[in-house]
Order: structure tokens, then sequence, then C-alpha cells
């Protein structure tokens, strides 16, 4: 009777503490690194995504203007066109040829994801990833589990509908709901009821879909993975034989299906996760107490 | 038994692809549910209401919608303030550029700096003179506290108007009112009328009584076939069908055609009571 106390508490303590470690990912990790360096790439991408957001306000907060527009379109310093090349496609598809600003600022764009990664525009740039980020943490702090996550398949689906109904209605079909433009359009020219749709992401987020919007649902999201397919940085697991099957990556990670094949050799056998989906957030680096993960090239596949 | 209980690699791959054509029905059956109401929301919000005018060298209304990016280049630059972008719940296209003639009209410049600003052409830079701008028609809707249809004399719309004598003329016409004055009535002509909105601004009125809508909403169209026979003889240079006929008319024949004037002689009848005296 005693042992069986003994090990019911072992049990339960064990539990406890995956349900903690499930919680707070992360927590060896500051233990091991100091809490600045076991959050250094998130502190990095959080500074990448206010510096951005910045950028576009300082003009109408206090006239100094440095980028004109919105992340749908923007002119910097008077002279650097960019655009959003998830638009210009809309724009074609609904039968429009933009001019050539327009197709220039969408080129410098494609140009940089095709040749950096993405995906990065996910974790680095885009607006409804602080969301999401916000709806994924609370839901971890809260423990909320179960939900229905719609296949990761969707947003391919929704991408290639997107284009279809562009065509068919002659208009830019995605933006009528884009929550993505919709809270950068919003924070910079002032929202009306944009704040519903991207309340609505959150909480989709947070009750109904584990990482269900960013990872399964936005056609953005979907354009800038395929876009990335082939980009050069990338984030290795070189020292995977490190690992503890602790879970803190696969926890924090917003694509966590991106990370096995390169931990575990599934499928095969190098360590670099090159999968479109993985966008190069640099989480992983972050939480692992273990030094697993780093950030490299796709074509250094060395293992240490 | 056993051959139950053992999987065959292809059994394997055939539940692998069962799970995966399920998954993928799954996904692209909740895609097009999303997107057919993406697309129904569309079709509602595309019809712009009455209040909002797009700005100058917008492309017409459907091609204007695949066209514009919802960037605020072109609010950006305009130096009046005038164009908002439309947010969620406006009614106007979500994110795209408009203005509300009676907050801020446009102040037509001359260089145009909104035109200049959009990168992908749904503003058109065909468009170099501000005058040939149609953002809307101005029309005087309300023909019953407008002050000049009173008989006083208002004329603010007129003496605004950028392209005054041109966009707006005062009409005079007899006030029966009085029968002794004149009514100066602001008359649009659609040629000339950039749909600014400075009349609409201006207007002295708590509610203004001549406002700027799209031309969908201002104008009629006329019929393809329909040809003005006062127009046709202008260009032909004379009467199509000949000169007419006079008919000579009997006990008139001193008079020209058409004249209607009543003899001298003429008495006209006297005016009737309940017993006129009248007699067949």
């Amino acid at each position: 009777m005693n042992t069986a106390a003994t090990t019911n508490n072992v049990a339960t303590e064990r539990s406890a503490k995956r349900s903690r470690a499930s919680t707070q990912p992360g927590a060896e990790a500051v233990r091991v690194k100091g809490r600045l360096r076991a959050n250094k790439w998130l502190l990095l991408r959080r500074i990448s995504q206010f510096g951005i957001l910045a950028l576009f306000l300082v003009g109408p907060w206090f006239g100094w203007w440095i980028v004109k527009g919105n992340l749908s379109s923007s002119l910097t310093l008077g002279v650097l066109p960019l655009t959003d090349p998830y638009l210009l496609l809309q724009s074609f598809s609904a039968g429009q040829l933009p001019y050539q600003e327009a197709l220039l600022g969408g080129g410098i764009v494609l140009a940089f994801y095709l040749l950096f990664g993405g995906r990065l525009f996910c974790s680095w740039v885009c607006p409804v990833n602080l969301v999401t980020d916000a709806a994924a943490w609370l839901r971890r702090r809260l423990n909320i589990k179960g939900g229905k996550t719609p296949s990761a398949y969707t947003r391919y689906w929704l991408l290639a509908f997107t284009l279809g109904a562009s065509a068919l209605t002659g208009s830019l079909a995605w933006e009528w709901v884009n929550p993505v433009s919709m809270l950068h359009r919003g924070l910079i020219f002032g929202f009306g009821l944009a704040w519903g749709v991207v309340l609505a992401v959150f909480l989709y987020d947070l009750l109904f879909a584990s990482r269900g919007w960013c990872g399964h649902v936005c056609p953005v999201g979907a354009f800038y993975g395929l876009l990335g397919s082939g980009a050069l940085i990338r984030v290795t697991a070189d020292k995977r034989r490190a690992c503890d099957d602790c879970m803190d990556c696969f926890n924090v990670c917003p694509e966590p299906q991106v990370i096995r094949p390169a931990l575990k050799a599934v499928g095969q056998d190098h360590p670099l996760i090159l999968d479109k989906d993985c966008t190069s957030c640099g989480r992983c680096i972050d939480v692992c107490g273990k030094d697993v993960f780093r950030l490299t090239t796709r074509f250094d596949r060395s293992e240490s | 038994m056993s051959s139950q209980n053992t999987v065959t690699p292809s059994d394997k791959a055939l539940q692998a692809r069962r799970r995966f054509l399920r998954e993928m029905a799954g996904a692209a059956g909740g895609a097009c549910m999303l997107a057919l109401g993406v697309g129904m929301v569309g079709r509602e919000a595309s019809a712009k209401p009455a209040m909002a005018i797009r700005p100058p060298g917008a492309l017409a209304e459907p091609d204007f919608l695949s066209a514009c990016v919802r960037c605020g280049l072109c609010v950006r630059d305009c130096p009046y303030d005038t164009l908002k972008l439309s947010e969620l719940g406006d009614n106007v296209a979500v994110g795209t550029p408009y203005f509300t003639a009676r907050d801020i009209p446009c102040e037509m410049c001359e260089d145009i700096p909104c035109v200049k600003a959009c990168p992908t052409g749904a503003l058109d830079r065909e468009l170099t003179d501000i005058g040939e701008a149609r953002m809307g028609l101005a029309v005087l809707i309300d023909h019953e506290t407008c002050l000049n249809f009173l008989g006083l004399r208002c004329d603010v719309c007129y003496r605004v108007c950028p392209v005054i004598d041109q966009a707006i003329t005062l009409e005079l016409v007899h006030n029966p009112r009085s029968d002794r004055h004149a009514m100066l009535l602001p008359t649009v002509h659609s040629d000339a009328c950039t749909g600014c909105g400075k009349c609409e601004k201006s207007c002295v009125l708590p509610e203004s009584a001549i406002r700027v809508l799209p031309h969908k909403l201002a104008q009629g169209q006329s019929a393809e076939h329909y040809r003005k026979g006062w127009a046709e003889k202008e260009k032909a240079g004379g009467s199509l069908i000949g000169e007419q006929e006079q008919l000579p008319m009997r006990g008139l024949e001193d008079r020209e055609y058409g004249d209607t004037r009543v003899t001298p002689d003429y008495q006209p009848a006297k005016p009737g009571g309940l017993d006129s005296g009248w007699k067949p």
C-alpha cells in the first residue's frame, strides 16, 4: 500500500512536471542559459515586428515620413517601392496589370523572400503573429486542450480558392476579410470593426484550434511558405544527439510537424529543417536547454 | 485470422491514402466554404454608398476594386486630408480610398498628387488635367429647401464652384410667386462638373440641397436608338424631312403658321356659376 502510494505520488509529480513543462516550455533553458539568452530570438523578433510597425507609424504620428503606406504597398524614403506579391497575384487574377511601381515593389519583396525564406514574413514582419503568439501563450498558460484544428492543407486550398474567387468576382477577394492587412491598415489608418476580425483570430487560436490561424488557415502564410520553399535561411538541429526529449521545442513551435524529420531523422538523414512551413522564428533555439538548434543556411548539413 | 491481423505494406499505404484523401476533402470543403463566405461579403460590400466618392482618376468601380491594393498612399499624399481609407463597417469596400464631400471636398490640385501616388493604376495617370476628373456628379437634389428655388439670392454653390459658369450656371426663371422677380436656379452641367464636392460642402443649409453622387446614381442613360430631332437637324445642316407644307387655315389667312393670338373681337367665356347660361 505504501509503495503504491509512492508510485502514485511519483506519477502525479511526473505528470505535474510534464504539464508544467508544457505550459511553460523553456524553463530549463532559462536556468541553463539565463533569461536573456533563452529569449534571444524572441526578443529580436519582437524588435523586428515592432520596429517595422514603428517605421510605418512615425509618419502619421510625428510627421517623419520614412515609410508611407502599409504592408500591402509602401514607399520608403520616397524611392523604394514595396508591394505584397500575393496582392498582386490577386490583382492579376482579377484581370488587372498594375503600374511598374507596384510590379517593381512586388518583385523586390518576392526576391527577398525567395532568397531568405518565405515565412520570415510570418514570424518577423506580420502583425497577426503578435496576436496568434499571444493566443498560443495564453492557451499554454491556461492549459486549454482540444478543439478542432483544421487540416494544414486548408491554407493551400484557400490560397487557390482566393485566387479563383478574385478571377470570378473581379476584385481582390481575400482583401475583403484578410486579418493581416486589416490589422496593419487599422493600426496605421484607424480601425473600424476590424478589431472584431482580429479578436476572432485570437479567440479562434485560443479556444478552437491550437495555432489554427497561421498554421492551417491563413493563405498569406501559405503563399509565403510556397515562395520560400527553396530559401537560404534554415534552422538546423545539428546537436540533436544532445536532445533529451523534453518536448519544449515541440510545445513552442508554431509548426511542430517540421521538427521531427530533422530532430529524429524521420524520412531524412541530415539535421536541417527544410520544411517550407518552418517560419524560422528561432523559438526552438531559445527554449532548448541543450542548444540543439541553431540558425544556418540550407547548405549546412553538418552535425556535431 | 492471423492474415486479418497482419497489416501488409499495401494496406498501410491504402490507409495513408485514405487518410490523405479524407484530410484533403475536409480542407478543400472548409476552404471552399470560407471563400464562398468571403465572396458573399465582397458582393454585398462592393455596392458603393452614395456619400462615398472615389478620388480623381479612379477607374470604374469594378476595375477599381481589382486594381486598388488598399495601401493608402493616395491618402497620405493628399495635402488636404480629403481622402480616407474605408474601415470595416463603413459600407465602402474595406480599405479603399474615398471622400465625403460634405466633410472635406476635393480641392482639385493641379498636379493631382493622389493620382501620382497610386502605385497600381487604380487611379489612372492618364488623368493629367484635374478639370477632366469625374469623381461624381453634383445634383441639386432638393428643390424645396434650396434658397435660390425659394426666389432668394444664395448662389453659394455657384460661387464656390471651381468650374464656375460651366459646371454650375444660374438659370433665370420667372418667379410665379411674386410675379415680378426672377429665380436664379443653380443648374449643374455634367460635361463640366468634376464632382469635387465644394458646392455640397459650402451649401448653407443644415443638410446640403446640392450633393455629389456617383454617376450611376446621378445620371440616367439615353436609349441607344434615341435621337434628338434638333440635334440631328443641326448635324445634317437642315431638316431631314425637307420643308414642311404650310396648310391654309381658313379664317386665319393673315397670320403666320403657329400664331395663336386671339382675334380682337374675341370674348372670353364668362365665368360660370351654378347656372352659366351655356347652351349647346
